[in-house]
């Protein structure tokens, strides 16, 4: 049996894959000390990598306090409203299971199980396809030292209507959770997948780097909500990448409503089939002395693809919030628009809108923006308290309104908790 | 009911400055419960400034003189006591408000609750099926933004309402469904229904063909130089415009 050194033993591969494999490893070694392009340095050797952890049989079994930190981005113990779910706790998968209905159309797994059963599948299609494993220093300790992540396959032809959920959850202080996600939508599915990055009360400094490479197939519909839940010593380097095929639908819901140290991630969707199709939702709002540095980028590369990236941000407290947009058109028939706005409610705090549009020898191509950040305007408010509206709880509607994006696909239970959250970092303005 | 019943609002005296320049200089204006009043006078009289220092906007500043609603000052209450105390508007010209939509707006001016009946009755009468969803003034064309203001009042049921052109920039029908609106508020739909103070500018009258109105009043400089039949007076001014009508030998006495 032949073997290369990579961080995961893969057994069965053939050749190729173990070269691509080696090759992978090769470019992240090099890249090991490249920084990012954006976002504050994050000293990545100060973090050792999270723990194994138990499995469990039931999501009932899970700590209390998990249980219910955990709803808040989404994710419920109670399954029924679910197709499948994934639970990784630090180290482990410590959950995975399929709702018996759905036992022929999801496979769910962690990455590394996936990469054993299907070696030569995952590298040649998926495995490092989307994003470059020496993109940065992050990619490079996704590579060089990865912890797991989900796999996520939605076969041919099924449309899975109760959501997806997965959780990468972190109950250490100090640690590294490197994540590596892959998303398959094969031709003429569908999917609803909602994700939730926790930690635990109490976890102080770490750090979640995660790679997350989807692929949408023809005729498929992925759509994709992500809720961060972090606090304020925690540093975040996502790293995402997804593949649209054509007449494939790709939705992005991304919503940040906690304080954080840092977070830096500029997701891209690759519109490569013709008619392909992407929207961006992004809802944050800036407390404490976050950092925050978000951006969509839609590369419109298949005949008639079309893309919208909406984003709201609210800032806050010492905050800073990077609202970037960028569009690049590759052929001449495609048509994008961006629309980020922002409000900024301190002195203290600021707020950049950065859309960034190319056409890139596609005489055709239209692509538009819009970038506003302004205040509540005093008019709004008065006109809401002539109804009897007092003015704090005005400013509040006002702000509620702003954030509260028709997002589509989302459960009713997690619209809720959004909205609760909203309403709160609404009130929380005053 | 009591002897003797302070009027819905009383204007006594009143005198306003928005920016450096005094716009009412000595207002006297009593509304008592249940009538309707129409406010006349060319542009820059001072019409507009006259409701919103009824409403408490800021920048209306008051040199002098009382409002008093139900024998009460007002002048020391904040937009929203003053509205939850029983005074609502129509604006001539609303602000769209981005992410709020009109059904809240009309909940919230309800006092918090609505039931779906009453929000399907309004918007049955008001045509505004297609726009309870929409942010509140978010492109609406200039009738739909009157119909949404009725709304708003409707759900509110103010006991003095104040109407800011309610005709301006509204095709016919559009005059008809909000005049039929204004009426229904103001005189109760039903027996039991109570009659309601109101105050409304106009221009043109036109809004008098579908509202009954008490008494007029044409301000003037800054003052109410005239006071009478509303129908009578909109037709002198009219026939002789208004510098001739001030003149009048019912505007002197």
């Amino acid at each position: 049996m032949q073997t290369v050194e990579t961080q995961i033993a893969v057994e069965n591969a053939s050749p190729t894959t173990l070269e691509r494999l080696a090759e992978i490893q090769r470019l992240a070694e090099a890249a090991a000390e490249k920084p990012a392009a954006l976002g504050p340095d994050v000293d990545v050797s100060a973090f050792r990598t999270v723990s194994e952890q138990q499995h469990i049989e039931s999501l009932e079994s899970l700590d209390k306090q998990v249980r219910e930190t955990v709803l808040m981005s989404g994710f419920t113990a109670d399954e029924s409203e679910r197709s499948a779910s994934y639970f990784q706790m630090d180290r482990t998968p410590i959950y995975e299971r399929v709702a018996e209905a759905f036992g022929g159309a999801i496979e769910i797994m962690g990455t590394e199980d996936a990469l054993r059963r299907y070696p030569d599948e995952m590298a040649e299609k998926w495995w490092w396809r989307a994003v470059a494993p020496d993109k940065d220093k992050y990619t490079a300790l996704v590579a060089l030292h990865q912890t797991e992540g989900y796999f996520i396959r939605v076969k041919a032809g099924q449309k899975v209507e109760k959501p997806i959920q997965a959780c990468l959850f972190i109950s250490e202080s100090n640690v590294s959770q490197n994540l590596h996600n892959v998303i398959v939508v094969e031709d003429g599915a569908e999917a609803n997948v909602i994700t939730g990055c926790n930690i635990s009360h109490g976890v102080k400094e770490g750090l979640h780097a995660g790679i997350s490479e989807f692929y949408v197939g023809k005729n498929a519909s992925l759509t994709f909500t992500m809720v961060h839940n972090w606090d304020k010593e925690f540093s975040v380097r996502p790293r995402t990448a997804v593949v649209v095929d054509d007449d494939g639908v790709y939705i992005n819901n991304y919503v940040l409503l906690r304080p954080v140290r840092s977070i830096q991630a500029f997701p891209v969707a690759r519109l490569e089939g013709v008619r392909s199709r992407a929207v961006f939702n992004t809802i944050v709002t800036g407390l404490e002395d976050s950092v925050i540095d978000l951006g969509t980028e839609t590369q419109l590369i298949g005949e008639g693809s079309r893309s919208e990236a909406i984003a709201r941000t609210v800032s806050r407290d010492h905050s800073v919030v990077y609202s970037r947009g960028r569009l690049i058109a590759k052929t001449n028939n495609c048509k994008a628009h961006l629309d980020c706005r922002g409000i900024v409610q301190s002195e203290n705090s600021t707020q950049w809108a950065i859309p960034d549009l190319a056409s890139e020898g596609a005489p055709g191509a239209e692509l538009s923006h819009e970038a506003a950040i302004s205040p509540i305007a005093a008019e709004e408010v008065y006109y809401l308290m002539s109804r009897g509206v007092p003015k704090d709880e005005a400013v509040s509607m006002i702000t509620r309104g702003f954030l509260n994006l028709e997002i589509p696909g989302l459960p009713p239970a997690l619209r809720a908790r959004i909205d609760d959250a909203i309403a709160e970092a609404s009130r929380e303005s005053m | 009911m009591p002897a003797i019943q302070a009027p819905l609002l009383a204007i006594e005296g009143l005198r306003v400055r928005v920016g450096d320049r005094e716009v009412l200089s000595g207002v006297d204006l009593m509304i008592a419960e249940g009538e309707t009043h129409v406010l006349l006078g060319p542009n820059g009289s001072g019409k507009t400034t006259l409701l919103n220092t009824i409403l408490g906007m800021p920048g209306y500043e008051v040199l002098g003189g009382d409002i008093r609603f139900r024998g009460a000052s007002i002048l020391r209450l904040s937009i929203d006591e003053r509205a939850r105390l029983g005074i609502g508007i129509a604006f001539q010209r609303p602000p769209a408000v981005r992410g709020v939509r009109l059904r809240q707006v009309m909940v919230a001016a309800a006092g918090g609750e609505l039931a779906d009946d009453d929000v399907s009755r309004i918007s049955d009468e008001l045509e505004l099926d297609t726009m309870l969803d929409r942010d509140v003034n978010m492109g609406f064309s200039g009738g739909e933004a009157k119909r949404s203001e009725m709304g708003q009042l409707l759900a509110q049921k103010p006991a003095l309402s104040l109407f800011d052109e309610p005709e301006s920039g509204v095709d016919l029908d559009n005059i008809a469904v909000v005049g039929g609106a204004i009426q229904h508020l103001l005189r109760g739909a039903s027996a039991s229904d109570p009659r309601r103070g109101g105050l409304i500018i106009t221009h043109t009258g036109h809004i008098l063909k579908y509202v009954t109105a008490d008494v007029g009043h044409v301000l003037y400089e800054g003052t109410i130089a005239c006071k009478g039949n509303p129908l009578d007076l909109i037709g002198d001014i009219t026939r002789q415009g208004y510098e001739k009508c001030v003149e009048c030998a019912t505007c002197r006495q």
